[in-house]
């Protein structure tokens, strides 16, 4: 690209020979303040217009601390739960030739196709008493109805393609030879996918548990079926505004909404600076 | 990840065959309790009174009615959130500019936000409370409990899919070809549509598909905005969930085989755009 020196009163513009940048980053800027950036403002403005002790009352309520919770938990355990099993289906998918692989391969991203409600009342079904698989949990003892069990099958069904997906490329880029060679210098089997694999995959591992975990944490459709909605017990943050929304109270539900947008960010900041944390001492 | 065997793509057949298998075993029993058998569930319970109670299901008026609005929803936000990737695309990664990794993060924040919460932003705008509700009543127009309202859900849910596509592939195929052209006298715009046009079709058209699927399925954000009025503001999604709720199991899951089978459509249309353009398949979120 060429450097432009002589492009006067814009030093910090290094000028491409492409033409359109006016044009299409106007476009683009106008149209995502309209459609994201000033409706997303408009929760802010309605949540902070109430004073600092009324927030704090709808927002700190113990219900809604409850959910949080519970938001955030079940969020997590799925997005572990991913984590875990998406890299071995990862490794599966791409280091194995068995028949049908293909069409499993394809299968992991049907909870990126298929409509949430769809799924929510599918495994509301499958794991619900009379289910294939509820009823003989039941018989068991192990039971999904008003509890996080249910909530946490909804998010790991939700979750299941962001690890594996983003995990899939870096395992077949991974060159083979680089294993063979550490393999070859001795190292055990252990060592090297501790210091060789481990390492090289840890970035696209992590992007993917963060994909998942922030997908799971603002999930509804697929959760408020089988999870009972009971308050206290079984009742996420999603859910708990769309009920303040029911009773018209724009500010509780704002409030709520920001509270899960600021956890939803800082937690997705905690795994963004320590990923990149994790780059600058692998490379150093 | 500790159980995997650490072993070459060469040498994998000579992994124990315990390990092998453990692992396969494992991935299989995993992807058929989270996949297999909910996609089954949907099939059997729709058809468990047979083939005809689910074909009146989706042949009811509310149902096709639904099936027009989702239709209606998705050709008008699909091809807007297209428009908007192609040019947030070409600004990115055609150009420098200040703040540039700034509104990267900007477009996929989307992504980061409920469902719950893109609808509820619509409504503290649009709604009789919200920042032109006034105005709007006093003209007569409504937008929340109406198609605007969930046509601007759809976009707000779906904004970042066809951007997330093309900025990736755009940046990795340089601006070479298009100096090339435009310092042969090519027009920006004659650059771009026999340049970067054939260039990005492909990975165009895997952005229209992903959005295209999140546009037809979208739950939470349409729920909000919706209002739920039955053959009006319903989606195929939202009707299935008041069928659903009011116990029409064999009707609820009839409308939601039809939306697997959209679903399967696209994972098949998907898998042939990858085979057939292997590059696409590095980036599936």
């Amino acid at each position: 690209m060429a450097t432009a020196t002589a492009d006067r009163g814009r030093p910090w513009r290094r000028r491409s020979a492409v033409p359109g940048l006016g044009l299409t980053l106007g476009v683009t800027v106008s149209i995502l303040s309209l459609v994201v950036l000033i409706p997303l403002a408009a929760v802010a403005a309605r949540g902070l217009s109430l004073s600092p002790e009324s927030f704090a009352r709808v927002a700190f309520s113990q219900r809604a601390v409850h959910a949080y919770l519970l938001s955030l938990g079940t969020a997590l355990i799925a997005a572990v739960i991913n984590a875990l099993l998406g890299v071995l289906t990862a490794w599966v998918l791409v280091r194995n030739r068995f028949p049908g692989r293909r069409l499993l391969d394809s299968l992991v991203d049907l909870p990126f196709a298929l409509p949430t409600a769809v799924a929510g009342i599918s495994l509301a079904t499958l794991y619900g008493p009379n289910g294939w698989l509820g009823a003989p949990l039941a018989r068991a003892g192990i039971t999904f109805a008003n509890n996080a069990g249910g909530i946490i099958i909804a998010l790991t069904f939700i979750g299941l393609p962001f690890v594996v997906r983003t995990v899939e490329p870096v395992l077949r880029d991974l060159a083979a030879d680089v294993e063979e060679a550490s393999a070859s210098l001795g190292a055990t089997r252990l060592q090297t996918l501790i210091r060789v694999v481990a390492p090289s995959l840890a970035p696209a591992w992590i992007t993917g548990f963060a994909l998942a975990f922030a997908r799971g944490v603002g999930e509804y459709g697929s959760v408020i079926f089988i999870a009972g909605n009971m308050p206290y017990r079984s009742e996420i943050t999603p859910l708990l505004i769309t009920i303040e929304l029911e009773q018209f109270d724009y500010a509780a539900a704002s409030a709520i909404a920001l509270v899960m947008l600021g956890l939803s960010f800082a937690l997705l900041l905690i795994v963004n600076t320590g990923q990149a944390w994790m780059r600058r001492s692998t490379e150093a | 990840m500790t159980a995997v065997p650490s072993r070459t793509r060469a040498r994998t057949d000579t992994d124990p065959l315990w390990l092998r298998v453990l692992a396969l075993t494992l991935v299989i029993g995993f992807l058929g309790v989270m996949i297999l058998l909910p996609l089954a569930t949907v099939f059997v319970q729709g058809l468990s009174r047979g083939l005809a109670p689910a074909w009146a299901a989706i042949r009811e008026h509310d149902a096709l009615a639904a099936l027009q609005l989702t239709l209606l929803i998705a050709a008008i936000s699909v091809p807007f959130n297209a428009v908007f990737g192609v040019c947030a695309s070409w600004a990115v990664a055609k150009h420098d500019f200040p703040g540039k990794s700034l509104l990267v993060s900007l477009i996929d924040l989307p992504f980061s936000v409920s469902p719950v919460v893109a609808g509820l932003i619509y409504v503290l705008v649009f709604g009789l409370q919200g920042w032109f509700g006034p105005w709007l009543q006093a003209h007569n127009i409504s937008i929340i409990f109406a198609v605007p309202g969930i046509v601007l859900a759809t976009i707000f849910v779906t904004f970042p899919f066809v951007a997330r596509e093309l900025i990736p592939l755009m940046e990795a195929q340089g601006t070479d070809e298009e100096e090339a052209a435009v310092s042969m006298g090519a027009s920006g715009l004659m650059t771009f549509l026999r340049v970067t046009a054939p260039n990005i079709r492909w990975g165009l058209a895997y952005g229209v598909l992903l959005c295209n699927a999140r546009a037809m399925g979208e739950f939470g954000a349409v729920s909000v905005v919706s209002g739920h009025i039955r053959g009006r503001t319903d989606t195929m999604p939202l009707h299935v969930e008041i069928l659903y709720n009011e116990y029409d199991f064999v009707g609820a899951f009839a409308v939601a085989g039809l939306l697997c089978l959209m679903a399967l459509g696209t994972l098949a249309l998907k898998a042939l755009l990858e085979i057939a353009r292997p590059e696409l398949d590095s980036h599936g979120v």
